[in-house]
């Protein structure tokens, strides 16, 4: 920065150097100046409405809002002068006449800005004596409790719909003192994001649903963590008292979630203490489960390893941590066996896969590239600040492109290609051929105007980004896809990023949870292993084909799982259940997409007889005298692990051959299986509140209006999906945004179970 | 020296049609603006000289608003017309758009040729339905006539005027929540600065003035700014509108020489309705301050004589009250007005208007307390001048005047329960 661009102004007797055109309040709060405030949020417009920030210039005959007032060379600035003091406490004042005297019941009591600021500012004696206003609490949703009684009127909350979530959600209806904040006729807040409604309402009118009543915020401690559902690895505080976790709330950290998480992050902890937590370890005697102790289930289980030995398959959650999934692997290597993966979401092994995909740069990077084609992802509902950050790029000009097989709800402009599952690869290619590619599948790639179009978005961009996610890394064609995706980015000079799938995907590879030459996660299942060592995974919903899982768990003759919930589908498949600690409540780390290690401390004991998986695995590493199981601590694990890494760099080349038999043929319907954004894992699975949102879909049918009347299907009908054979009934829901050619029913979903892969051909029969 | 500027062609059979308004030199100014090549510059020049100062209330300077039009922005710029009339007592633009509306469209195309503007609109308040009628046909005829629209008078300048009817909103005529209600949105002002010149209407710089002012510019440009000056006095240049209402036998807008002695004024208006006695006189809108009939009866009708007297000139709406009337059910109408009228944004506007009302109602009611002059005042400090608009000071200047001047009729209410006028 020159010295031109520098102002020297004096604030309370200070002098300050700032850059030219500075907020007066930001610059104030580098140097520690407390100015009060309420409206104003560093991350949102300005709107200077609540008139608490008024301080003093010298010149200038009326106080003025620092948040509303640039720095100018020269300026003196009195914050705390009689002018200034006078200003903010007739605004305490004001703001105080309607605002309810309910601070013991209110749940920001304690952590209320309003609170804290009338200590300052406000009055022993009030002087208003009429009756307070009163404004009816509306439901809008099962995550933000309203009190509109409270309400101050600083519109946060209506800036943060529009600018951050995006949505317009939320609005003031009404003048003058009958101003109502409120959704736009009685709507519920859908947005992914709203759970940051509770945060920036500086005082008690919107606070959490799930945390009403439930602690007061002197009595909860706070631990720092890291979220555990996606690659985004969102910094949270975790709120605990009496060894319960009673809320999550964001840790600003600029360079991955700034200060927002989503709301999958945010209220997932109350699947914590559902009814199904697994908290002791059990063991299947003569087809009926029987709860044991540590003891017996753990030699149980060494047992039953050491006579699996090399025929051994371990399948890992991808959200499990680092330490638990470097454990893992080197457990199940000592065996002598290199059946180890937790690509448990992936059906295309084909190879030619990056040797260590990841995001391809840093997260904070995204809102500065000037185009963007995202490839078989959802970022907004998949990974929701990615999507913040993705709409933030496209707010500062970047044009963003999608090729989906699916048209999402986007909260900005952008291009979207629909393309049926069988069809991405050519419209891939022919983008790749626009940007002038070459190759098998690209020379002979029908050019139109809007591959044209999104290749010359790429091609004119100063910094291009071509992202893959979750439904490509889905996809039977996945190699083709990326190696296409890899085509388009070098001919174009864009950068290429994989988006991991969850919470530790890119740290599994950096730890080796995956095999060398033994079988992967799909050959697992096809050829059904001996035994099984499953972590953290659910049969009947964390895999690509669950039908094939299941069946595989079935036949097998030993299967262990360590697992933080019971289920029907884990009682069936497994023999011994091991109890394992579930979010916050275990140390661990992760490595998320753009490849940055994050380790956190547990915040609460396991509940009941469960233990933090790592102390499980080390200790059936004794037991099986393995070597290397001697770690004292997580911090031994992670050093170890981390060791073990070195060596392994981020790599996002592509190998994989463009010239590959293509799996999906496009004759008939083919279902797109993805997994909706509260279906991801078992934790999130189980949370009520989220559950109860818009984004909480049910298992239908969706399907577009053409194929439906081909299908011979109306909305509302009930129908049969059959795949390979498996049958789902479920209702039929017309959405125009499905692909031609395609049918979405959704994965991970109660009543998707008993079907095959998340894509593969289907047909409908009206039941 | 009457009817010189705004209201010319009164005497006209119908003023507001095309025809008659040509009959009396009507868009000659502007096909030698556009056909003699005038600069943007002279035209903005022309109207600096002669003085024109805003009619709507705060009396800005009117060429000098214009020159602060940057003409190479790259945003659009535009001419908005504030003809929302919303302050109580005011009338006056009602009848420039009634009988006059030619004279306000050459107006708004003469300002939109000085600051080569992509459009014009005319904000009309939303009980002018007879008005916005006329204005709508009076815009039909220019366009058909060529005055509007593409290459007007083939000077290759493209300009259209449009009409927005408001929906009632008092705030609506503050000129930043103005625009937002244009753009689609609430009318909530805006933080200033920037100002409209610099970000106005979609984020272009927009040039915004009263009726009345737009209108003048035809006239004075015509005559010259020398003449304009002349017909008023020291820094109250031109002619006045005033809208007389209250207790006058001829309650009507009468367009007079700025700086003309209050007292003649009153006579044009035929003096006091039913020989009562005059008490006080809101000089400009419900929002001046009132002024007791003695100093009243001294002063002239000019921007600096009135200031002098503590209250403004303000949109030259002219309130003449009689000694019937009690000055706390007077305010407590106006506190009311201000209570209901608040956009609700910022909090000492939203908050203070309506603990104000309902201070001055309990006093009206016989249930105040002596405490509450005192705490009027006390709010009233806390709401003025720390607003995000002028509606604020609006709300706190009618309770000021009031206490200043009849401060012992608040006391009778207080002490006996009662009111001092009907005793």
């Amino acid at each position: 920065m020159t010295e031109d661009s520098m102002v020297t102004i004096e604030v309370d007797g200070q002098e300050l150097k700032a850059k030219a055109g500075a907020m007066l309040i930001d610059v104030a709060d580098q140097a520690g100046i407390d100015i009060p405030r309420f409206c104003y949020h560093n991350k949102l417009s300005v709107s200077a409405n609540c008139r608490m920030c008024l301080i003093e210039v010298e010149k200038v005959p009326k106080p003025i809002p620092a948040c509303a007032t640039s720095v100018m060379d020269g300026m003196k600035v009195y914050t705390k002068s009689p002018m200034a003091l006078a200003a903010q406490k007739g605004t305490m004042e004001f703001l105080l006449i309607n605002h309810p005297l309910d601070c013991p019941v209110c749940d920001q009591g304690g952590e209320c800005e309003l609170q804290d600021q009338s200590l300052a500012y406000g009055s022993d004696v009030a002087r208003f004596v009429e009756k307070k206003r009163l404004v009816p609490k509306k439901y809008i949703g099962p995550l933000v409790e309203t009190n509109f009684n409270r309400c101050i009127h600083c519109t946060r909350c209506v800036r943060f719909s529009a600018e951050i979530a995006g949505m317009r959600e939320m609005g003031s209806t009404g003048r003058g003192e009958y101003m109502k904040i409120g959704t736009y006729v009685e709507r519920t807040i859908d947005s992914e994001l709203s759970g940051n409604l509770i945060d920036i309402c500086p005082v008690g009118s919107l606070t959490s649903k799930p945390y009403r009543y439930q602690a007061r915020a002197w009595e909860l401690t706070q631990s720092d963590s890291v979220a555990p559902h996606d690659a985004v690895g969102s910094n949270i505080h975790i709120h605990v008292r009496n060894n319960r976790v009673m809320r999550v709330h964001p840790k600003a950290n600029e360079a991955v979630n700034e200060c927002w998480i989503s709301d999958r992050d945010r209220f997932s902890y109350e699947g914590l203490y559902s009814e199904d937590r697994l908290t002791s370890p059990m063991i299947k005697e003569n087809g009926r489960w029987v709860e044991t102790d540590w003891e017996t289930a753990l030699q149980q289980v060494a047992d039953g390893l050491k006579e699996m030995g090399a025929g051994t398959g371990a399948l890992l959650s991808p959200s499990a941590t680092v330490e638990e999934l470097y454990l893992a692997q080197k457990l199940v290597r000592s065996l002598g066996s290199d059946n180890i993966d937790f690509r448990v979401r992936q059906s295309d092994f084909r190879g030619g896969e990056p040797a260590l995909p990841w995001l391809g740069l840093g997260i904070d990077e995204i809102e500065a590239v000037d185009a963007v084609l995202v490839i078989g992802a959802n970022p907004r509902k998949d990974q929701p600040i990615l999507g913040h950050r993705l709409r933030k790029a496209a707010l500062n000009g970047a044009s963003v492109c999608y090729l989906n097989p699916l048209e999402y709800d986007l909260n900005y402009h952008a291009e979207q290609l629909l393309s049926a599952p069988a069809n991405m690869a050519d419209d891939l290619a022919a983008v790749a051929k626009a940007v002038g590619a070459t190759g098998a599948i690209i020379d002979d790639a029908e050019v139109k105007a809007q591959h044209q179009s999104v290749a010359e978005q790429l091609k004119q961009a100063g910094s291009a980004l071509v992202l893959l996610g979750n439904l490509a890394s889905a996809h039977p064609d996945y190699s083709i896809l990326s190696a296409l995706a890899a085509e388009v980015a070098k001919a174009s000079g864009a950068k290429i990023g994989f988006i991991g799938e969850a919470a530790n995907s890119t740290g599994a590879r950096l730890v080796a949870a995956m095999p060398t030459d033994g079988l992967n996660a799909q050959s697992m299942l096809e050829q059904p292993c001996k035994g099984y060592l499953l972590l953290g995974l659910e049969p009947d919903r964390d895999f690509w084909n669950p039908t094939q899982a299941q069946t595989a768990f079935k036949q097998a003759e030993f299967v262990v799982a360590l697992t933080a919930y019971r289920s029907a589908s884990l009682e069936a498949a497994a023999d011994v259940l091991l109890p394992m600690a579930g979010f916050a409540e275990t140390s661990g780390t992760y490595v998320n997409g753009d490849g940055t290690w994050q380790s956190f401390a547990g915040a609460v004991q396991p509940m009941g007889e469960a233990r933090p998986a790592w102390k499980i695995l080390r200790v059936m590493g004794n037991l099986l005298d393995a070597d290397g199981f001697d770690q004292n601590s997580s911090q031994d694990v992670l050093e170890q692990a981390r060791n073990s890494a070195d060596g392994r760099q981020l790599d996002n080349s592509v190998t994989a051959d463009l010239g590959q038999e293509r799996r999906l043929n496009g004759s008939g319907l083919t279902r797109i299986g993805d997994v909706p954004i509260y279906a991801t894992d078992a934790l999130v699975r189980r949370a009520p509140a989220l559950q109860k949102t818009a984004d909480a879909i049910s298992a239908a049918i969706r399907i577009n209006p053409g194929e439906a009347a081909k299908a011979g299907l109306a909305d509302g009908d009930r129908a049969t999906v059959i795949q390979e054979g498996n049958l789902a009934t479920m209702p039929v829901e017309i959405d125009p945004g499905v692909a031609g050619g395609s049918v979405r029913v959704c994965a991970a979903l109660a009543g998707s179970e008993t079907l095959g892969g998340q894509f593969g051909e289907v047909t409908l029969e009206k039941a | 020296m009457a009817n010189e500027v705004c209201f010319r062609n009164m005497d006209l059979d119908q003023p507001w049609l095309l025809e008659q308004y040509k009959s009396r030199g009507g868009y000659e100014v502007l096909t030698k603006i556009l056909t003699e090549k005038m600069t943007q510059d002279e035209v903005i020049e022309l109207v600096k000289e002669s003085g024109l100062r805003g009619r709507g209330g705060a009396g800005f300077p009117a060429g000098l608003k214009w020159s602060f039009i940057n003409r190479n922005s790259e945003a659009s710029r535009y001419v908005v017309c504030n003809s929302d009339e919303g302050e109580p007592g005011t009338f006056k633009d009602r009848d420039i758009l009634r009988y006059n509306p030619h004279q306000l469209i050459e107006g708004m195309i003469i300002c939109g040729f000085a600051i080569d503007a992509a459009a014009g609109y005319n904000y009309i308040r939303g009980e002018f339905w007879e008005p916005y009628l006329r204005f709508e046909a009076a815009l039909e005829e220019a366009r058909a006539a060529g005055l509007l629209g593409e290459d007007i008078l083939g000077s290759g300048f493209n300009y259209d005027v449009h009409v927005h009817l408001g929906a009632g909103a008092y705030v609506c005529g503050e000129e930043s929540a103005l625009l937002e209600s244009i753009e689609g949105k609430k009318g909530q002002p805006r933080f200033k600065p920037p100002f409209p010149a610099h970000y106005g209407l979609y984020g272009g710089p927009t040039v915004i003035n009263n009726t009345e002012t737009l209108s003048s510019v035809p006239v004075l440009l015509k005559n010259g700014g020398d003449w304009f000056k002349g017909l008023g006095v020291e820094n109250s240049a031109g002619t006045k509108l005033f809208a007389v209402s209250g207790a006058v036998k001829n309650p009507g807008v009468f367009e007079v020489p700025m700086g003309i002695p209050f007292s003649e004024l009153l006579e044009l208006a035929g003096g006091m309705k039913d020989g009562k006695k005059l008490k006080a006189v809101i000089p400009g809108g419900c929002s001046a301050p009132v002024i007791p009939a003695d100093e009243i009866m001294e002063l002239n009708m000019d921007y600096d004589s009135i200031a002098k007297a503590g209250s403004m000139l303000g949109s030259g709406a002219v309130v003449v009250i009689d000694d019937s009337v009690c000055m706390v059910k007077l305010l407590e109408r106006m506190s009311y007005f201000y209570h209901e009228e608040s956009c609700g944004q910022c909090t000492p506007c939203r908050e203070g208007t309506g603990w104000l009302y309902r201070i001055v109602s309990r006093i009206e009611r016989g249930e105040g307390r002596q405490e509450d002059l005192d705490l009027l005042t006390s709010v009233g400090k806390n709401i003025a001048g720390r607003t995000v608009c002028a509606l604020g000071d609006a709300a706190v200047m009618p309770v000021n005047g009031m206490l200043k001047h009849f401060r012992d009729e608040f006391q009778y209410h207080i002490d006996n329960k009662k009111c001092l006028a009907d005793s």
